[in-house]
């Protein structure tokens, strides 16, 4: 499965090891959905470790779209919920 | 849903909107590169917007560090002379630079940080383009328009979220340059004022607490010595204390400027 952390990159990561990350990434849904900033930045921190952790970054002349993308590392809840919100917000 | 997939959705969408817009999907390709290339041209110039922003900050960190460091020593003057009301004028300054100073590093932190993550971004974007043109030439010379789609989809998908990624990337660089430039105008206008004595100024707009000094000292020691210096140069016309005629006294010298 290729997971896509915004602004630094993608990773290859095996399917038998994305269950965990599919826990943390139900938990920062929560945090989203609640408005939780507090919570927001540690589940996504968790999250990017867990995929550092597991993944193998893909290499520079492969092209593939990713199953999975995750907010930048310093992103703001703010910023993702604008983006969730509206499509158009996606440049390129 | 969980938010990653929703976020890969968001970018797939806006991908498959550029694959739909064309009858021969090989159309794609070139207009996908064609994209490309000016995306890496707008993160370049991205890219030297927040270089210039950063250095600008680091400039006013170092201007307001001169600032303190004048400052202190006018206050051991003034304290020297006596003058206390001048001398806590000289502190309450300074320690009105040195906030400054504290407001300035977290700004110049982040766009180093802006910078050096563009840089990557800006990099990768362009391995991955010259990855897209050659794959491109590829499949257009090799595959019929049907065996071409489906390979089209998977780089053209791939290559746009690249664009998204370092796209938003650039945006929100470039929304903190901009706060970070309005702030770093007012705080230009702050030191021009004079309320945050500069003391990269000139020494012939000499600050009102050097007046002051200046003046505590007694007659006017600043145009006597002044006129010291000038009768001192006529005396012997070349001043050794600039760097650029001692380096032209040395024999033979390096460089023939």
């Amino acid at each position: 499965m290729i997971i896509r952390i915004l602004g630094e990159g993608q990773y290859d990561v095996e399917d038998s090891r994305v269950e965990e990350l599919n826990t943390l990434d139900g938990q920062l849904q929560d945090a989203v959905d609640a408005g939780d900033t507090a919570a927001f930045g540690p589940v996504l921190a968790a999250l990017h470790a867990a995929v550092r952790d597991r993944g193998t970054a893909v290499p520079a002349d492969m092209i593939v779209p990713s199953d999975l993308v995750l907010p930048a590392a310093d992103a703001e809840l703010a910023e993702l919920t604008a983006l969730l919100t509206d499509d158009g917000l996606i440049p390129g | 849903m969980g938010i990653a997939r929703r976020l890969a959705l968001l970018f797939r969408v806006k991908a498959n909107k550029a694959l739909d817009r064309a009858e021969d999907p090989r159309e794609v390709l070139d207009y996908s590169y064609q994209r490309q290339v000016e995306m890496l041209a707008k993160v370049r110039r991205g890219l030297a917007d927040v270089a210039t922003s950063r250095k600008r900050v680091e400039l006013q960190m170092r201007q307001a560090g001169q600032a303190a460091d004048h400052l202190q020593s006018q206050a051991a003057q003034a304290v020297q002379q006596g003058q206390e009301d001048l001398a806590r004028e000289a502190l309450t300054r300074r320690s009105a630079a040195l906030a400054q100073i504290e407001q300035l590093q977290p700004q110049a932190a982040q766009l180093r940080s802006d910078e050096q993550r563009l840089t990557v971004s800006a990099q990768r974007l362009q391995d991955k383009v010259e990855a897209f043109r050659s794959r491109k030439e590829t499949v257009k010379a090799t595959y019929t328009a049907a065996e071409a789609q489906s390979r089209i989809g998977e780089a053209v998908s791939g290559i746009s979220e690249e664009m998204g990624d370092v796209g938003l990337a650039m945006q929100r660089a470039e929304d903190r340059t901009a706060q970070m430039s309005a702030r770093a105008d007012a705080l230009d206008e702050l030191m021009s004022s004079g309320a945050l004595d500069d003391a990269s100024q000139p020494i012939g707009k000499r600050d009102d607490i050097q007046a002051a000094l200046d003046s505590g000292r007694g007659g006017q020691p600043a145009i006597e010595s002044q006129l010291a210096q000038l009768k001192a140069q006529i005396a012997a016309p070349a001043p050794p204390a600039q760097l650029e005629s001692r380096e032209q006294q040395q024999p033979k010298g390096t460089e023939a400027s």
